[in-house]
């Protein structure tokens, strides 16, 4: 029998506020353990939350750009159970009353093979994934285990308050790939909003995943497992395909799923029980008597719809249209939205130009250079593109000196190489270390009359019949101009002479 | 001449300190000699502050002398109920749970009356976390009652209002869940009022049930009600759930008039069950009422039996959420013995809280279970608004409300110790004003004939805290009861 998997996946996003969710405390990701805390978000005795405005505000931006209903009015709950990370005895999170409900997101059709697919731009096929629901939560803290001191455990109090939203989607995912593809889909928008840093390690986008197995064509749902400590996208898609492999091999055994919560360990490749139903909590919510019901008025997500920024999708079908480039270049280019807005800048740079007309070959060279050069040595770095040493000026400023012919494309990416290094301006780089292109036609002519004597034997079989002798005429001549004559006179030379 | 001037009201002593006829050091250590003196009788104090409040009254002194920023509060000694967060100040809820917790913040009422001038004499004993109606449910030791050592003083605000009945200090701050401050008042012979929920921030009050809790002052007369409200009530952007709406001037409603005035007196409230020495006080009061001119009608607040029940389901509810914090990670008593996580909470929280905190956390625990959810937690918020649109019906005929506080004269030490559905029943005439939201007042009425005191309740519309003082002052006007001293 052939078994089909049912995924959904539950994300929980750290968002960028400045201050905690209830409390006024700096949300620092990096400061030492205990020090960005206050007796709220060590829930002090007597101490009471208060709605961080920006929190709501960044989940309804995300609520909007996944396509929700934003509820007029939702509640906070409390969800009771006993932790050291957990001050109060209870998180303050939504429950029956959520702020976004509904909402779908558009990913690319099932991928086979790479793990990595870009995003297609507009026009390509796309599967819809619905989103049941999106709440806002404060985050707990965190437990020091290797602190120093074997027989004790610490806890960090930081990230304690820290507010998060929750977004929860349909069991629409049927294959790990379409699992990977939705996250960083999802990933790309909330950095798209400028609500969340998106980084899986740092902890603050999270997913917890629910899989079963069903016949393919059953329309119930098997039983589901929990797949918890999926610290990258790839740890997901593994253990999304090692959770598929397991059920599908008890069933066909005829031997039952049982429900329980699995911890995925990324180093033996396979998932754990970490708790089975019986042992699951009940939480015994109840909307906290601290807070009132949450109220958002129309004019408020009207005025939020409004300063939505230009997302992932939509920018690349702009880039397609406004720049002429292909849909595989405005997919990688928009993949990171500061690609994009790097992409941009170096465009509006080549605007600035007087000599530089807008023009679709010199939106794909900046593509190109960005794609080939630039990515590279960001991946072999493992550097990020805000810690980048080529500003897009630099790189609209090395292009320009190519189409000027000051340097050829070879000595272009010399240039690049040590603008990379050194962050310094691709005309000074050329300046200092003469790399200047030869167009002096006197100049050149003297090599090639030299080359053409030093090597008589070539001539002779080039004179011969023997044509494609030419380019080594051609590097020779480079050679003795050490790289920077112009080919094209060198060429358009070399043709007059060795006739 | 210390003890008569611990015995003065707030305001006049407010006004010795103003024209200099005392200064608040010499006053305060009169509180504190009387204090030494009197309370091991009672029991009213879990800590004393004596260098604290010197200190306090000699800032208060530099402050009258020159004039600065003078209130009707600067160089006052008082004391809180130790639900009170007090910064740098050992708070204990009345619980071993929190004995030896050194806040690092002081709540948003205490910030108002340290910024205003007043002198901390101390913290006052209560029912551990609130929960309770005698003040046996203390981890410190039962407080006695100032009229007779051998009855409860009420609770669970119930070391509040014995150190006022016994000029232990001018005034305190109680808080009122399901008639913390108005029991123990009716039981000393104070005036307490629990102002309207929201009127007063409840941030740095120790949460019991956060949908009733509410801060309300603890005095000698009517008075000195008016002035404590003046300094604590308000909006305050730390506590979500406090109103925004402007405060009154609340001495402005000292007015000995209540013609034109309608008082509604509902028949619910003097059925079988009530000592008779009770309802004939408070009849004597409505007869007086009616006396001095106001209009009393008979009205209905049919929902009322369901109320205590009802509170019964909320109260211990959020409380199970609320006291989770206490568990022996961060602060507070931890069990010196503990095999694993869950032994350390457990062992930890069955030695730091007292059988009836540990109750209600049972029933709170149990009726927020899966599955029994609605039948309880949902049910009774059903309930509760029931009895909120009882009041509401009510007010469209009234301006207030007369009841009695309680069923009975306060009760012997122990009486009801073991039997708590009686004991919850001293509650059932305060309780519905929590549920509903809404002001109340406790105003001596008269004494039983063994001398104990009896109190009549005024049950105002939200935010009418005014209407409540103007008729209780003007009830206050007219008799003497307030004036009558505990035999100390």
């Amino acid at each position: 029998m052939k078994y089909e998997a049912v995924i959904g996946l539950e994300v929980h996003a750290q968002l960028k506020t400045k201050t905690k969710m209830f409390c006024a405390c700096p949300t620092s990701s990096n400061s030492p353990p205990n020090t960005v805390i206050c007796p709220v978000c060590t829930g002090q005795p007597g101490t009471l939350p208060v709605v961080n405005k920006a929190a709501v505000e960044m989940a309804i931006k995300t609520g909007l750009a996944l396509n929700s209903s934003i509820q007029k009015k939702s509640v906070f709950a409390r969800k009771n159970y006993f932790y050291p990370d957990l001050p109060k005895g209870y998180q303050i999170s939504q429950h029956e009353l959520p702020l976004c409900l509904g909402g779908h997101l558009d990913i690319p059709s099932l991928c086979k093979g790479g793990s990595s697919p870009p995003y297609k731009g507009g026009g390509s096929e796309t599967k819809r994934i619905s989103i049941i629901r999106i709440h806002l939560e404060e985050d707990a803290g965190k437990l020091v285990h290797d602190y120093g001191h074997e027989d004790m455990s610490h806890v960090d109090f930081n990230r304690c308050g820290v507010p998060l939203i929750e977004i929860v989607s349909g069991p629409d995912m049927r294959a790990p790939q379409e699992g990977g593809a939705y996250l960083r889909k999802l990933r790309n928008i909330l950095v798209y909003l400028d609500v969340c840093e998106g980084n899986l390690q740092e902890g603050n986008f999270r997913c917890d995943a629910n899989i079963s197995i069903r016949p393919e064509g059953q329309s119930k749902f098997g039983t589901r497992t929990e797949l918890k400590n999926l610290n990258s996208f790839k740890a997901v898609e593994k253990a999304l395909a090692y959770e598929i492999e397991r059920q599908t091999k008890l069933v066909s055994e005829g031997k039952q799923v049982v429900q329980e919560t699995l911890l995925w360990n990324d180093n033996t490749g396979k998932t754990e029980s970490m708790r089975t139903k019986e042992e699951a909590h009940d939480y015994r919510y109840f909307p906290d008597p601290d807070l009132l019901p949450l109220i958002v008025e129309e004019a408020w997500i009207q005025k939020i719809k409004g300063g939505l920024p230009e997302l992932a999708d939509r920018k690349a079908t702009r880039f397609v249209k406004e720049y002429g480039i292909p849909e595989y270049d405005a997919a990688i280019l928009t993949d990171e939205k500061a690609l994009a807005n790097y992409y941009e800048a170096a465009i509006a740079e080549g605007d600035a130009s007087p000599l530089k007309k807008r023009s679709v070959p010199y939106f794909k060279k900046i593509s190109n250079w960005i794609m080939t050069e630039l990515l590279r040595e960001l991946k072999n770095d493992e550097r990020e593109l805000k810690d980048c040493p080529v500003t897009p000026q630099n790189l609209a400023s090395l292009i320009k000196l190519i189409d000027d012919g000051a340097i050829s494309s070879k000595i272009a990416k010399e240039v690049f190489e040590e603008m990379y290094k050194t962050g310094k301006a691709p005309a000074d780089i050329v300046a200092q270390k003469g790399l200047k292109q030869v167009s002096d036609e006197g100049a050149i002519e003297t090599a090639v009359d030299k080359v053409i004597a030093d090597n008589p034997k070539q001539l002779e079989q080039y004179k011969s019949g023997k044509v494609a002798l030419f380019g080594f005429f051609v590097g020779q001549v480079m050679k003795e101009t050490k790289g920077q004559g112009n080919p094209k006179i060198i060429n358009d030379l070399l043709k007059k002479k060795l006739v | 001449m210390t003890d008569t001037i611990c015995q003065k009201s707030l305001s006049s002593i407010s006004q010795m300190l103003k024209k200099g006829e005392i200064s608040s050091y010499e006053l305060t250590r009169a509180f504190i000699d009387r204090i030494e003196k009197i309370d091991p009788k009672i029991n009213s104090f879990i800590l004393k502050t004596p260098d604290l409040a010197l200190k306090q009254a000699r800032a208060a002194n530099d402050r009258i002398k020159k004039k600065e920023n003078l209130t009707p509060l600067t160089g006052i000694p008082i004391a809180l109920k130790d639900i009170f967060i007090t910064k740098d100040v050992e708070t204990t809820c009345g619980s071993k749970i929190l004995k030896g917790y050194i806040p690092p913040y002081s709540g948003t009422a205490v910030q108002k009356l340290l910024d205003a001038g007043t002198v901390l004499l101390g913290k006052l004993n209560m029912d551990e976390f609130a929960m309770g109606s005698s003040n046996e449910h203390s981890a410190f030791g039962p407080v006695k009652n100032p009229w007779n050592s051998g009855f409860v003083p009420g609770g669970s605000s119930g070391g509040s209002t014995a150190a006022v009945a016994a000029d232990l200090c001018a005034a305190s701050l109680g808080t009122d869940t399901g008639g913390s401050v108005r029991q123990p008042s009716s039981c000393c012979s104070t005036v307490g009022l629990k102002p309207t929920y929201g009127r007063v921030s409840r941030y740095g009050i120790i949460a019991f049930a956060s949908s009733l809790d509410q801060v309300g002052p603890i005095t000698k007369d009517v008075t000195d009600s008016a002035i404590m409200m003046n300094a604590i009530a308000g909006h305050d952007s730390n506590d979500a759930t406090s109103i925004d709406a402007p405060v009154p001037d609340y001495t402005k409603s000292l007015i000995a008039d209540v013609k034109g005035l309608t008082i509604g007196v509902p028949k619910e409230y003097f059925v079988e069950g009530i000592d008779s020495e009770v309802s004939s006080a408070v009849r004597a009061a409505e007869d007086k009422f009616k006396e001095l001119g106001a209009n009393c009608i008979g009205i209905s607040l049919p929902h009322t039996k369901y109320a205590v029940p009802t509170y019964y389901i909320i109260a211990p509810a959020e409380c199970s959420a609320n006291l989770a914090r206490y568990d022996g990670i961060r602060f507070g008593h931890r069990s010196k013995e503990w095999e694993d996580l869950t032994d350390l909470y457990e062992k930890s929280r069955t030695q730091g809280f007292g059988p009836e905190v540990t109750l209600r956390i049972i029933v709170g625990t149990y009726v927020l279970s899966s599955g029994y959810y609605d039948a309880y937690y949902l049910k009774a918020q059903k309930v509760r608004t029931l009895i909120k649109q009882d009041f509401f019906a009510a007010f469209k005929k009234c301006d207030a409300i007369l009841t009695p506080v309680m069923p009975t004269p306060p009760f012997k030490l122990g009486e009801k110790l073991e039997d708590p559905l009686t004991m919850y029943l001293s509650d059932i005439f305060t309780i519905p004003v929590n549920l509903a939201g809404l002001p109340g007042i406790s105003v001596p009425c008269g004494f039983s004939k063994a001398g104990l005191p009896i109190g009549l309740q005024l049950i105002g519309k939200p935010l009418d805290e005014q209407t409540l003082i103007r008729i209780a002052f003007t009830y206050e006007q007219a008799t003497d009861w307030h004036k009558k001293k505990p035999p100390l």
